[in-house]
């Protein structure tokens, strides 16, 4: 036996030659980079389109919100281009940003290092998703030059079909393309965690994070497609006079919706599930303690992604869909809370005498819990057929998925950038500005989103350009918090971005995190491992601690492994 | 690009006795499994992808029965039928195909996959047959339907009219027929065209991957080892022949 563990190599990794290189040096020009097939390459060019997407979406939502200071219009003064605003910032965010942020960016790149594999099962098929998703993107990008888009991310027939003017026909191309690289990404990882665990590693002993991405992942391989199909129709609807959302020619525009939330309810899964995932390791790791209710939060992944699919009808309970199918969606929509209660139960469990530390990913993790109880509470006044019928349309609906979407998805990708970016780049970002941001983004967003609850309950409708006077308070204060909140985003991106000017300075492991990414150098090597990894448990965390002489932390010689990669056998 | 194809000989070096397994895999059996698991994956995707094109049917064919009846005798059921038989045929071929790859048979490869071609080509022949049967007839979708031209003479003898007046009656008999709210044949052709023609474009894929297959076994790139490609192939194309026997019985068989 010499040395058991990677993590005892020097901090930095050595430049020369091609196999000892890590993956960022060991190759150069844009070629190696845009055709790669390394899954931590792919990532991080992800990540560059996820920021670039979310930076455009966060513009928008700017404007919209700088237009909202006052009741009648001052800045935007058209309202249809108030309506394309909306309708690009929502298409943007959900299709470009959300979606592909955590499975996509901080998935790709750890996923098969914390399997102890050199790569995805599929690295041609990840880089193709990669490929198609700028397509996509261009495409999207394309629709907004070419006549914008004004129906609302949700492409309602037939207002998409019959009534707008706008460059519908390429905006859903473009959503297409990016839902067919979403499936690939899913179908990719899914494959892998089947086929690729290590030795010792069974499904419920590799990490929570993994558990969320193969539930996501299996959302994303069974409700996309039909989005597609749906999408696909609209297109034969506007270009071949197809009718089969067309009230006029037979059709029905609740097919549509109905079709359309069987996607897109379970992507908003698709979008908190990662983010669950996230948070789960950021409390272990911070808490220094070992999960609790490790097969609680397991399955309840897997149940959030199953009831993800039964509750689509709660988007059309004002539709005239009927009252038999309306209570029965209202039923299982409570249901979700269930599993997500479960989760938040059990992230408390872990930090409840954990030696919690608060760096700027736990920051993140403590504002996901806070802003997701929120958001999620909030969900079941939608659920509630009575409250519904007051409460939908208005500004409540647009504050809850805002605390959802942004408050709970972005803030959990934000932590995970942060906790990973380390591993990533190899640097540490300064800690005090990271924290600033956090606190910055926490506090803006709960400026910007709190008040609308508070004027959707007293009847302010979503959506408008003009708003009754009354309302004006609330806007101005939600102005505030955006503006907060933007600034926030540029101190977190500035304080990321600075990070990179220097040499590498980060440790292999510098939070004591127990999953396998933290044992190789940061940056890791081309091959993920240099050698056969041996597998450790994922959240025994008693069996890492701190080694002054690396300033990282490690792994006790022989503790809490799974399997020794081989070692012995 | 020069590091990947640094990676790949180099991983080629360390498992010299085998060339076809990617560096990332442990063994051949692995690699097999996987390409196995992502091929069923995705066909469970394409599946669901019709699905929304099944579900719309079933909803309209139980909210206007007799609008399909109606409609549905428009469908020429023997061109239907043949192409039922050419791609089961087809099937049967692509199937031998994958025998014949795994046991290493080149000569038997090629030939299958060729007819198996030849039969997807035959089945795209005879739908652009009846595609351009109904194109001059008028029976389109949605808003192009013209339910005056395809009305031949027999169909209107058989209700009554008299096929030489120039009367627009029969046009309006044809709406009264199906009902209430000015529903026309239009929705079940958007139905036939568009299940029918997602039907074909994953036809038209599959031609491109058997080619692909050909070639490669013409240059004997498949064989025994790696005969993973020709089954995936082949799973993909028995999926596109099952949608179509679903397709058949709900689209020609309904009157």
């Amino acid at each position: 036996m010499t040395t058991t563990t990677i993590t005892n190599e020097p901090i930095v990794a050595e430049p020369s030659g091609f196999p000892h290189g890590d993956y960022l040096t060991c190759d150069k020009g844009w070629k190696s980079w845009l055709f790669t097939l390394d899954h931590k390459r792919i990532g991080v060019m992800y990540m560059l389109g996820v920021l670039f997407s979310f930076f455009l979406g966060g513009m928008m939502a700017l404007l919209i919100r700088t237009e909202l200071l006052t009741p009648s219009p001052w800045m935007i003064r058209s309202g249809d281009t108030y309506n394309q605003l909306f309708t690009l910032h929502g298409a943007i965010m959900i299709f470009l940003v959300i979606i592909p942020s955590i499975p996509a960016v901080l998935g790709n790149f750890v996923l098969p290092i914390m399997l102890g594999a050199k790569d995805v099962a599929f690295p041609r098929v990840n880089l193709m998703s990669f490929h198609l998703y700028v397509i996509g993107m261009v495409i999207l990008v394309a629709a907004i030059l070419t006549g914008g888009l004004d129906t609302g991310w949700t492409f309602y027939t037939p207002y998409s079909t019959v009534v707008s003017q706008t460059s519908v026909v390429t905006a859903v191309m473009g959503a297409f393309v990016l839902g067919f690289s979403s499936i690939l990404t899913g179908l990719n990882f899914v494959v892998t965690i089947h086929k690729m665990r290590p030795e010792g590693m069974s499904f419920f002993k590799m990490p929570l994070f993994l558990w969320a991405l193969y539930a996501t992942a299996i959302i994303q391989i069974l409700a996309t497609p039909v989005l597609g199909i749906t999408l696909l129709l609209i297109a034969v609807e506007r270009t071949l006079g197809f009718g089969i959302f067309d009230p006029k020619m037979g059709g029905d525009p609740v097919l549509f919706e109905h079709f359309f939330w069987f996607y897109s309810h379970p992507a908003v899964y698709i979008m908190i599930l990662p983010a669950m995932g996230v948070v789960t390791e950021l409390i272990v790791t911070f808490s220094r303690r070992r999960i609790f209710g490790y097969s609680f939060i397991a399955y309840s992944s897997v149940l959030i992604a199953i009831f993800g699919f039964l509750v689509w009808g709660h988007h059309l309970f004002t539709s005239g869909q009927s009252p038999v199918a309306t209570a029965i969606f209202s039923a299982l929509t409570f249901s979700v809370s269930i599993p997500s209660a479960i989760k938040v139960f059990n992230w408390l469990a872990t930090m409840y005498k954990g030696s919690i530390s608060l760096k700027t990913p736990m920051l993140y993790a403590l504002s996901f819990i806070f802003l997701f109880g929120i958001g999620g509470l909030t969900g079941l006044f939608l659920g509630m057929l009575s409250v519904d019928m007051h409460l939908h349309d208005t500004y409540f609906v647009v504050a809850h998925f805002h605390y959802v979407m942004m408050g709970s998805a972005l803030v959990g990708f934000f932590g995970g950038l942060h906790y990973w970016w380390p591993k990533i780049f190899g640097r540490m970002y300064d800690e005090k500005w990271g924290r600033i941001g956090a606190i910055g983004v926490f506090v803006g967003f709960n400026t910007c989103f709190f008040p609308q609850f508070i004027a959707g309950v007293q009847g302010m409708p979503r959506r408008y350009h003009q708003y009754a006077e009354v309302f004006q308070p609330y806007m101005v204060i939600s102005t505030i918090g955006a503006y907060i909140l933007g600034i926030s985003c540029l101190i977190v991106f500035t304080n990321l971005y600075r990070s990179l000017k220097k040499p590498y300075d980060a440790p292999p492991n510098p939070w004591g995190g127990a999953t396998l990414e933290w044992t190789v150098s940061s940056p890791p090597p081309h091959h993920n491992f240099d050698e056969e990894p041996k597998i450790y448990d994922p959240y025994d965390l008693e069996a890492v601690v701190w080694d002054p002489e690396t300033k990282s932390y490690k792994h006790l010689e022989g503790q809490g492994l799974l399997s020794d990669g081989g070692e012995n056998a | 690009m020069s590091s990947t194809s640094d990676a790949t000989h180099e991983a080629h070096a360390d498992h010299a006795h085998d060339p076809y397994l990617a560096h990332h895999f442990d063994d051949a059996e692995q690699q097999y499994d996987a390409a196995k698991m992502g091929m069923w994956t995705f066909l469970v995707t394409e599946i669901l992808f019709f699905s929304g094109l099944f579900c719309a049917y079933a909803v309209y064919r139980s909210l206007y029965p007799e609008l399909f009846q109606g409609a549905g005798k428009y469908l020429d059921t023997t061109l239907g039928a043949t192409n039922t038989i050419v791609l089961l045929f087809s099937s049967l071929t692509m199937a031998w195909a994958v025998r014949c790859a795994q046991l290493g048979q080149k000569k038997g490869l090629v030939l299958t996959l060729t007819l198996t071609l030849l039969c997807a080509f035959g089945f795209l022949g005879i739908k652009y047959h009846e595609y351009a049967h109904k194109f001059h007839t008028g029976l389109l979708p949605g808003s192009h339907y013209q339910a005056a031209l395809h009305q031949s003479t027999e169909w209107l003898e058989e209700h009554g009219y008299d096929p030489h007046s120039h009367a627009p009656v029969p046009a309006a008999v044809e709406q009264a027929a199906l009902a209430k709210d000015g529903r026309s044949y239009g929705l079940f052709f958007d139905l036939y065209f568009a299940m029918t023609g997602l039907h074909g474009i994953h036809v038209l894929a599959g031609i491109v991957l058997i080619l692909f297959l050909l070639v490669r076994s013409l240059q004997g790139r498949i064989g025994a080892k790696n005969f993973t490609i020709v089954d995936n192939v082949g799973l993909y194309w028995h999926l596109v022949d099952m949608i179509w026997i679903f397709l058949f019985p709900l689209l020609y068989l309904i009157n």
